[in-house]
């Protein structure tokens, strides 16, 4: 199923049309990740294909690892090693990359992993899905601790946070995710970036295991045994995570400016909660969306910003209602948060989304569960 | 150098955290002798396994790296193909490798990985209070098999050098013991054998060490040499099982 692809490049750009999973490959490879391990899955094979490629063209290591438990620990130690290291796969692959998530965050190593999610739980199935939030933003491995999780909602966003996954991923030291869908993963959308566009900079890595030559030998490691050992290095975690809270929460917001109905949405969801306020507006609700494009850190702010006065909340998911847990966190009043989700592969639709919002509204912010 | 009973370079001044007539200590001291013999301190990277090794960071003088239970030689594979001109070695228990990881070991062996393993084999779970591991001898009592290991229930004792010897990308396999001075020398010499192998990227090599484990095996250190000499190696028998 390969569409030809024109690539053409006018004033330093370059510009084709690309699958979402290749777009991510491609910018892997634009930020100077040079080293790729991965087990197969659908629907995120056209990634691993595509590093496959694109590792040897650029004198990167790939690796088809023997299972994602292994993939992530060669990423782990590419990582230890200094090099800008990624991998992929999804959901049930994820579920597998745990251990050596919560290992690396332990021992703060950066890298990127990208989850391409699929339905489930179990096998599931291979449609887009949104039900791995949890799992990415509460930390889905074991012990305290976070990582960046970045929700694209376009090819050119895949393209784009992947490329911007590794400068936060050094500059904290620490793992950082692509939360996709396979819908973001499989569907071609033109893709344009600069022609020259260059890595960001990778900071020194002092820590990196090269050898103890002409210095003292270096360990990497998440063990701290000893008395308040491991709880001062916990400390050290959480205040790493907070000064992440505090600078990288982003989102994104559309026709919010005097919205008093506020659609949370990400990733495809959003793209099609965005139609769903454009038929709001045209039935004179005054309807917005606010997108999280981190969904750790969550972006708090940006939604506290609209819980004054009698603002209402709608909470699209393609799943059974993870997000939205979150949203009710910060609103503080669950009776002005509706939800719809579809879970298993189903996909919200434009009018699914107004027919639920005017729903919420009639109840004057009373939505129930789907 | 130093006289013979010097601490090598790359071993630090720390006490070991070992029992008592446990093996790691004297196969980190051998190990350790052949680093510096070799020159190659400064540019080995070691992988600590999870297991009673897994403090080794602590006594080694060079830099090491701790990998989550059994994935020690995926991680090793991702540090060695970053770093392709640095020495990189696994040291791994039999339950990390022939038990969680067998995974992991079989097929960094079949790439043809460029490193070396050393894979003490002591029979039990050490870290984890003496359970039985897949290299338990028929017939042991553990505190898992408290009936002993019987093949029908318990299956049997795990022979991963000859298994390992089956693949293209293995090239050099010895199992060794440590139970006399004279075996003690045979490890250090395989152990350097399977440096040497790597410093010339012939590829993938590993040497199995019977290792006694007193306290799990409940015999004193002499006794659980002893026990090394009269049952483990019959099992496990002494050699070369690969060498390409
Ligand atoms: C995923 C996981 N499972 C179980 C453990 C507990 N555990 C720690 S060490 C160990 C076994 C170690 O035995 P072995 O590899 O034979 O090394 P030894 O301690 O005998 O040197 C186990 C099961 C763990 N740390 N992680």
């Amino acid at each position: 199923m390969k569409a030809k692809k024109e690539r053409t490049q006018e004033k330093g750009k370059i510009r084709y049309l690309s699958t979402g999973n290749e777009a991510c490959g491609e910018g892997a490879i634009r930020a100077g990740c040079r080293f790729y391990a991965g087990y197969p899955i659908t629907p995120q094979n056209e990634l691993t294909a595509y590093m496959s490629k694109r590792m040897e063209e650029e004198n990167g290591i790939f690796i088809q690892a023997e299972s994602e438990l292994a993939a992530i620990s060669m990423v782990h130690g590419a990582s230890a090693a200094g090099a800008r290291a990624m991998t992929s796969s999804s959901s049930p692959g994820i579920s597998l990359k745990q251990e050596g998530i919560s290992y690396m965050a332990g021992a703060e190593l950066p890298c990127v992993i990208v989850n391409v999610m699929r339905g489930g739980p179990g096998l599931g199935n291979i449609s887009p899905a949104q039900s791995d939030y949890f799992q990415a933003t509460k930390g889905g491995g074991h012990g305290d601790y976070k990582m960046i999780v970045l929700a694209p909602e376009t090819v050119q966003e895949m393209f784009d946070f992947t490329h911007k996954a590794f400068s936060l991923a050094d500059q904290y030291n620490i793992p950082v995710m692509i939360l996709a869908d396979g819908m973001l993963g499989q569907m071609m959308e033109p893709l344009e970036f600069s022609a020259d566009i260059q890595p960001p900079a990778e900071p020194e890595k002092p820590w990196a295991l090269t050898g103890a030559r002409g210095r003292e030998p270096l360990s990497k490691k998440s063990l701290f045994l000893g008395p308040g050992v491991l709880e001062k290095h916990n400390d050290k975690l959480r205040e790493k995570h907070d000064e992440i809270s505090l600078r990288e929460a982003c989102a994104e917001e559309y026709r919010t400016q005097d919205a008093n109905f506020v659609i949370c949405a990400y990733g495809t969801a959003a793209r099609i909660a965005r139609a769903s306020v454009d038929k709001l507006r045209e039935k004179g609700v005054k309807a917005g969306l606010l997108r999280p494009v981190t969904l750790w850190p969550f972006p708090e702010e940006a939604l506290k910003k609209h819980i004054s006065g009698e603002t209402a909340f709608l909470t699209v998911e393609m799943s059974l209602g993870q997000m939205v847990e979150d949203i009710e966190r910060i609103v503080g009043d669950r009776k002005r948060v509706g939800f719809y989700g579809r879970a298993g592969g189903g996909i919200p639709e434009e009018d699914e989304i107004v027919e639920r919002a005017l729903m919420v509204l009639d109840k004057s912010g009373k939505g129930a569960r789907k | 150098m130093a006289g013979k009973f010097s601490r090598p370079e790359s071993m630090t001044d720390k006490t070991t955290h070992y029992c008592p007539g446990c093996g790691h200590g004297i196969i980190h001291r051998v190990m350790c002798e052949v680093i510096d013999e070799l020159g190659i301190r400064e540019k080995t990277v070691a992988v600590a396994p999870v297991g009673c090794a897994v403090l080794a960071y602590d006594y080694w003088n060079f830099d090491a790296i701790e990998a989550a239970h059994g994935r020690t030689p995926a991680l090793a594979t991702g540090i060695k193909r970053v770093l392709p001109d640095r020495v990189v070695f696994t040291y791994q228990g039999d339950g990390d490798l022939a038990a969680i990881g067998t995974a992991e070991i079989i097929h960094a062996g079949n790439r043809g990985e460029d490193l070396s393993v050393f894979f003490v084999n002591n029979g039990v779970y050490g870290m984890t209070g003496g359970q039985m591991a897949p290299t338990t001898l028929i017939g042991q009592t553990t505190s898992t098999s408290q009936f002993t290991r019987r093949p029908d229930k318990e299956g049997y004792p795990l022979k991963i050098l000859e298994m390992m010897a089956l693949l293209p990308g293995v090239v050099y396999l010895e199992r060794t013991s440590i139970h006399s001075p004279a075996e003690v020398l045979k490890t250090r010499a395989a152990i350097k054998r399977s440096f040497e192998t790597q410093l010339a990227g012939k590829g993938f090599s590993m040497v199995e060490i019977l290792s006694p484990c007193p306290t799990y095996w409940g015999m004193d250190p002499a006794r659980s040499m002893e026990r090394i000499r009269e049952k483990v190696i019959q099992q496990y028998p002494l050699g070369v099982v690969k060498n390409n």
